[in-house]
């Protein structure tokens, strides 16, 4: 198995997990809604989150993921709009809620002139947190961050920052992980890295992860469930799988006699869902049920289909529904 | 709770800045006693003229009471000064740093940082003073020896017993803590509009240095509201060398101090818990 294949089979096994494990609701926000001066940062938006979801928070910049990030902490108030995190409010439980959750809100922030150790034994504690130093140089081995422990917070690059963000996330054991853009600054091989850590988070431990990102691809490789928002409003929610069933995708099929292909497929109803054509493909726009019809059809008609490759769509699909604004 | 105070402590006292109130003190106090190990006794004798004529002295006059309360009295006017380069930063820095955003998604309240912050401040002055105490009096008597405090009273002249002074010193650090936590107080309630530290010390300084100055000011007017300035009640730690000692006076200046305190600390809190952490 390949990595990409892996990190399928995994999120596949996920998903028949989550079925199981989607009862309780961690997330429940109603009618969120800030806002700065006369900008609606964030408009109207429902969330939910339940136990053991990767939930992918999906939006381009400025689309108030952040803001609605600081809600959920507490950290700014809501213009309007009800916030439950495990069932309760997160005012009146505070305590309870905050100690199950661990948070990265946008660019990791520490206290410069301290090591990291230092730092993450001060947020540690904050948190109730076991701070051994044989639990914070787990943590740091975790991340990659164990030969650098000593060193001041100042002469860390932002990955490193990144990572150390990662750590004090999750440093105490929360239930309840809620990460804003956690792999910016990272090289594709601490991007994976992450991913890899989240899945192994949500899949062997059972924790919930709210994932907040602007990488559509990112999302679609781990979340579970998803939610597209674009200026403050959310768009879609659903599974990657959902999202997409109703969608037409761009499917090329490589066939063997390119110009009867496009004779017979000239001849019937297929001429609708073509696109274009080079030497030996034939790009039509399909959705997935479709895919398997043209192609049973094509076969029929004696033509010899070499390999049926789905152009990445989803990829249009979220730019044409952050773009549009409305669905 | 003892928790946060004791790591606000730690993130305090790990800063660089927190060091230069100490520091600074430690040089003038030793600077000071230096230079008055060497020509202060002239200066007293100075003041003393004639009245050596008419009394015997008993005992040693230039005694480390004596630079003791000459050093708390040059010093005191300036301790404002390096106490707000600490309290400007508690709040403002973790705005700056960032760093609201790791602390206040923790299970601890609003209430109980913005607590835990005060109190530590609050601490950081006593230990300041603690020190400045150490350096002037417990330097000074082993320096300059023991002796009876010579102390004026306006025109008079009031002679305290040698095992009458050290509770007065005491009274007045104890004093000194109170004016000066309010002075840091202060400082952090600026500290919690902005996102760095300068705004802060420079504003708690103006509004003393304002103070001061319109108290200063002979105009029947400003004489009146002088009474009403918490910086009139500063000094008052003076009190308990006078004989016998004012304590209607002091008492009134330190709940009045207190006051200030009191009502510096719940506004901050009020503002604090109702802010929107956007940094
Ligand atoms: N303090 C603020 N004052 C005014 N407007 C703000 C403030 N913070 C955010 N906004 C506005 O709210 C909107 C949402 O911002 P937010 O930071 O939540 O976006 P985001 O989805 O996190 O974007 P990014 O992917 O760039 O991190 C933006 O239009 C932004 O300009
Ligand atoms: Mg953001």
């Amino acid at each position: 198995m390949d990595g990409t294949t892996l990190t399928r089979f995994i999120r596949l096994n996920h998903q028949t997990n989550g079925v199981i494990l989607n009862s309780e609701q961690v997330i429940e926000v109603r009618g969120l809604t800030k806002k700065f001066g006369s900008l609606t940062a964030v408009n109207n938006l429902d969330l939910n989150v339940y136990r053991g979801d990767v939930f992918g928070f999906l939006g381009p910049n400025g689309a108030g993921k952040s803001t609605t990030i600081r809600m959920l902490l507490s950290l700014i108030k809501p213009t309007s709009g009800e916030m439950k995190i495990f069932g309760k409010s997160i005012t009146k439980d505070r305590k309870e809620i905050f100690s199950k959750i661990g948070a990265i809100v946008e660019k990791p922030d520490f206290y410069l002139y301290l090591s990291a150790y230092k730092n993450l034994e001060i947020l540690g504690k904050l948190s109730g947190a076991d701070t051994s130093k044989k639990k914070i140089m787990s943590m740091l081995e975790l991340v990659g961050l164990e030969k650098r422990y000593k060193s001041k917070v100042k002469t860390y690059s932002h990955g490193m920052k990144q990572r150390l963000g990662l750590a004090q996330a999750l440093l105490h054991d929360p239930e309840l992980i809620i990460l804003d853009e956690p792999t910016t600054g990272l090289d594709p091989q601490g991007m994976k890295e992450i991913r890899d850590l989240i899945i192994y988070l949500s899949r062997e431990k059972g924790k919930t992860i709210f994932l907040s990102s602007h990488i559509l691809h990112e999302v679609e490789l781990i979340a579970t469930r998803m939610i597209i928002i674009s200026k403050g409003t959310a768009q879609v929610e659903g599974t990657v799988e959902e999202l997409l069933k109703s969608e037409k995708v761009v499917v090329t099929f490589e066939v063997d006699k390119i110009e009867e292909a496009m004779k017979t497929v000239n001849e019937s109803k297929w001429k609708e869902n073509f696109k274009s054509t080079s030497k030996s493909e034939i790009n039509f726009e399909l959705t997935k049920n479709e895919i398997a019809l043209l192609n049973k059809y094509l076969i029929e008609k004696g033509i010899l289909v070499s390999a049926v490759v789905p152009v990445r769509s989803l990829e249009d699909y979220f730019l044409r529904i952050t773009e549009g604004g409305t669905k | 709770m003892i928790t946060l105070i004791w790591l606000e402590l730690q993130k305090m006292f790990r800063k660089w800045r927190t060091y230069i109130g100490f520091i600074a003190i430690g040089f003038l106090a030793i600077v000071v006693q230096v230079a008055l190990y060497f020509t202060g006794a002239k200066m007293i004798d100075f003041q003393m003229r004639g009245i050596e004529q008419s009394f015997v002295m008993v005992g040693n006059l230039f005694n480390g009471y004596f630079i003791a309360r000459f050093i708390l009295m040059a010093l005191i006017i300036h301790i404002p000064f390096l106490i707000v380069i600490v309290g400007g930063d508690l709040l403002s820095g973790e705005a700056t740093a960032g760093t609201y955003r790791m602390l206040l998604t923790r299970p601890a309240s609003r209430f109980q940082v913005v607590t835990a912050k005060f109190i530590a401040g609050w601490i950081s002055v006593l230990l300041l003073l603690v020190w400045l105490m150490f350096l002037s009096l417990i330097v000074s008597l082993l320096l300059f020896g023991s002796g009876p405090l010579l102390s004026f009273q306006g025109m008079k002249l009031v002679i305290i017993a040698q095992n009458d002074i050290l509770w007065r010193f005491l009274c007045a650090y104890l004093f000194a803590l109170i004016s000066m936590s309010t002075v840091i107080s202060i400082s952090i309630f600026f500290s919690s509009f902005v996102q760095n530290a300068i705004g802060p010390i420079a504003a708690t300084m103006a509004v003393i240095i304002i103070f001061l100055i319109l108290s200063a000011i002979p105009i029947d007017f400003f004489q009146t509201i002088k009474p009403y300035l918490f910086t009139n009640h500063m000094s008052q730690w003076d009190g308990f060398f006078s004989d016998p000692v004012d304590y209607g006076e002091i008492f009134h200046s330190m709940w009045y101090l207190l006051a200030h305190i009191v009502v510096i600390y719940g506004i901050t809190t009020y503002i604090f818990i109702k802010k929107d952490i956007l940094s």
